[in-house]
């Protein structure tokens, strides 16, 4: 394997699981479009960033893409609230406008911002092996690992020690609430741990494979598992494994590698939909049907019941 | 920007007529037909089914090699008939939430659809150019025949929904009811549905996949805070479509790099920020206006209540209260206090007294509104007790709020179930709107 291919493949697995880890909660919480709506709305913050101070320093972008992400979550809970929106349609209104104003202004100073539409969209990871972290001149290797890496540390760090309380809360806030768990904490936690990650992710994997990261391994998983830590497990291990498939498949097709990853995922959903031991479609169809015979098999037992009476 | 007013403003060039009426046509149906999407609480479903047409375009393109405008048109209903028919599966067969559904197969698709255009675009086919304008959309590419199609595919959707607009409308609201008495709900669902996947497609050189979904959210959620009726928001929506595209279009001429999506967006949010502002029905700005006329209402009406206690107290009309007589009775904020006097003043309700400026008595009228005020209270009170079984020192703060709500015919019912009652459960006199009390003024 040649050095760029593992910082690459690094780089997706790190997103992979960063998005994993916090997609559990989301896909647990039925807020899985919130994945979608912030990893478009951040765009405007980014872009606005990268003109001000014409590079791709990672400080400023880290707060305009937060301010905006903050902005989205805010502005859909208020327009919910005070518009009287139902919750779809307010997220639909902000975040479309909010990528849209981004869109624009990416495009009309396309000159200065180090973006274009399409990488807005599938992002950049081809490049992820020559954007270099030079630190006190010393070559550190591609800076988004580092900060993919950081993402990921912080997210397993939250998870690990908050897990008794963010089970709690994503299965019935209601219970959490009445046991006094500090949910406020819990909920903004969990949004910021949204926020990081989707600001991390974007960059090298753009908007669409952010969403599918954070959606689909995790809702794979959950179709194979009751059980909240290995959910979380399994969800990282899909990531992992669609990532470093999809980046084969991007290579063997001369295709997209976000696109592709985004592919495997779905792969992977489809295979977990259908032949899941425990809930798999199949597996259901194959009990119904052994179902079915027992009415046959039921006078059987009826008649020595009736025997013995 | 003299070339831009004949051009484009003048419809000069024979081009921009054609990219015009294909947006324009779009707009509207995307408008109209996104009303149904936010009332069924399926907005997100069209951003989903939106991306999820990216592969149909591509395959169409790979199958034909050319951008025909008919391969694409099928090609994309196809997908996104798959979309819809894969999230409704998901939903129906697994314990996952429709949220997640709609994000698997949004991000699943499009994912597909960015792989066969980026592997179309590294084939080097020279007929390509363009297709990635299919993501944000580009006005200027439209060529006329493409706006025959999709205008056309515009047009009957327009006329699906006024000849269907009873059935769409009874659907959408009562979904239940429509199908108890007897309507066919698989097969307007499928209608829906169809028309949902056709509006998209044909606002895809317009808008673009990425964006797609917004203009059916934008418009009709701007549209609701207009009306209170169904076919007025529909007019609303298309009117605020059709104008987006417009918007749009002429930015895209204009400055051709730019691509048409994201400035249709911002138009339809310009205007929904308007809307959610100004609105004459439900726009913030009036419902704060009527909130404070509410409560410059209750307000005045506890005070003439204070003037008539004071007046039972000692039974003289002509005495001028002052204010430390009123804020003994009632706590109230000195200022609120002092702008209530004058609204009561200016409404003829209060006199100034005359030995004495800082001190007001009631007028005739005031009278009357204050003792209906306090009838309405007492009534309230003995209601409660005699039909609900109140105790009498519980139903003081409920009465409060009441006698500001109710209507003239709430009264009426009030006095006869209650058989033209004279005194309050605390044994006050229920004051009558003649008389001393209501069985005198009653008879």
């Amino acid at each position: 394997m040649a050095l760029f291919e593992f910082w690459i493949l690094l780089t997706a697995c790190l997103a992979a699981a960063t998005c994993a880890l916090t997609g559990s909660f989301l896909v647990l919480r039925k807020q899985a479009m919130l994945g979608d709506a912030i990893s478009h709305a951040i765009l405007p913050g980014i872009a606005i960033a990268f003109l001000l101070t014409a590079s791709r320093n990672t400080f400023p972008m880290l707060i305009g893409a937060g301010a905006f992400g903050l902005l989205t979550v805010y502005a859909t809970e208020k327009l919910q609230e005070k518009g009287r929106l139902k919750s779809d349609s307010s997220m639909g209104v902000i975040f479309t406008t909010l990528f849209a104003i981004g869109v624009i202004i990416v495009t009309a100073f396309a000159s200065q911002v180090d973006l274009d539409q399409e990488c807005i969209l599938y992002g950049e990871i081809a490049y992820v092996p020559w954007d270099i972290w030079f630190f006190n001149g010393i070559n550190m290797g591609p800076r988004p690992v580092w900060i993919l890496g950081f993402v990921c540390a912080i997210n397993l760090a939250f998870v690990v020690s908050c897990y008794k309380e963010l089970k709690i809360y994503a299965f019935d806030r209601q219970l959490a609430v009445s046991l006094g768990l500090p949910v406020i904490f819990i909920h903004y936690g969990l949004m910021s741990s949204v926020l990081f990650s989707t600001i991390a992710s974007f960059e090298s994997v753009g908007a669409i494979l952010v969403v599918a990261l954070i959606v689909v391994p995790p809702a794979t998983a959950y179709m194979l598992t009751q059980k909240l830590s290995l959910m979380l497990a399994g969800s990282v291990i899909i990531g992992v494994v669609s990532a470093i498939s999809g980046y084969y498949l991007a290579v063997a097709t001369n295709s997209s590698i976000a696109g592709a990853i985004a592919v495997m995922t779905g792969i992977f959903f489809f295979l977990a939909v259908f032949l899941s031991p425990s809930e798999g479609v199949l597996i259901r169809k194959w009990r119904a049907r052994a179902g079915e015979k027992e009415p046959g098999e039921t006078p059987e037992s009826l008649k020595t019941g009736s025997l013995s009476v | 920007m003299n070339d831009f007013i004949t051009e484009f403003i003048l419809l000069g060039d024979p081009n921009i007529r054609w990219v015009l009426s294909g947006s324009v046509l779009f707009g509207l149906a995307a408008g109209a037909l996104g009303c149904f999407a936010i009332l069924r609480e399926r907005a997100l479903v069209g951003d989903a089914v939106a991306h999820a047409i990216l592969p149909g375009v591509c395959l169409a393109f790979i199958f034909t090699g050319d951008k025909d405008p008919f391969a694409l048109l099928i090609g994309s209903v196809i997908f996104g008939w798959v979309s819809l028919v894969v999230m409704d599966y998901i939903v129906r067969n697994t314990k996952l939430s429709s949220d997640t559904a709609i994000g698997m197969v949004l991000s699943v698709f499009f994912g597909l659809g960015v792989v066969l255009l980026t592997y179309i675009q590294s084939t080097g086919n020279v007929n390509q150019s363009g297709l990635d304008a299919f993501l944000f959309g580009s006005a200027a590419s439209m060529l006329p025949e493409d706006v025959k199609l999709f205008g056309m595919v515009s047009i009957l959707v327009l006329l699906a929904l006024v000849f269907l607009f009873k059935e769409l409308k009874l659907v959408s609201f009562d979904p239940g009811y429509a199908s108890v008495i007897g309507y066919p709900m698989k097969r307007m669902e499928f209608l829906i549905a169809t028309l949902m996947v056709v509006t998209i497609t044909a606002g895809l050189q317009a808008v673009g996949v990425v964006l797609m979904a917004s203009m059916l959210i934008i418009p009709a959620a701007a549209a609701r805070y207009w009306t209170d009726s169904l076919l007025a928001m529909l007019i609303i929506a298309a009117a605020a479509g059709a104008f987006s595209a417009i918007f749009g279009a002429a930015v895209s001429y204009g400055v051709p790099s730019m691509p048409t999506g994201p400035w249709m967006v911002v138009s339809c949010a310009i205007f929904f920020t308007i809307s959610y502002f100004f609105a004459p029905v439900r726009g913030e700005y009036r419902r704060k206006r009527q909130r404070r006329l509410l409560k410059k209402k209750i307000t005045g009406e506890n005070l003439l209540k204070v003037f008539y206690k004071l007046y039972e107290m000692d039974d003289n009309r002509q005495k001028g209260r002052t204010i430390s007589d009123l804020v003994k009775r009632r706590n109230m904020k000195p200022g609120e206090l002092k702008k209530s006097l004058q609204h009561l003043v200016k409404n003829k309700w209060l006199n100034h007294y005359s030995g004495n400026p800082e001190a007001w008595t009631l007028t005739d009228a005031g009278f009357d509104e204050a003792k209906r005020v306090v009838r309405l209270h007492r009534l309230w009170e003995l209601y409660l007790t005699q039909k609900l079984d109140l105790e009498g020192d519980h139903v003081h703060d409920d009465a409060e709020s009441m006698e500001h709500m109710i209507t003239p015919e709430l009264e009426a019912q009030l006095i006869a179930i209650l058989n033209n009652p004279e005194r309050d459960p605390h044994q006050r006199v229920i004051p009558g709107q003649n008389g001393s009390n209501i069985a005198e003024g009653g008879k």
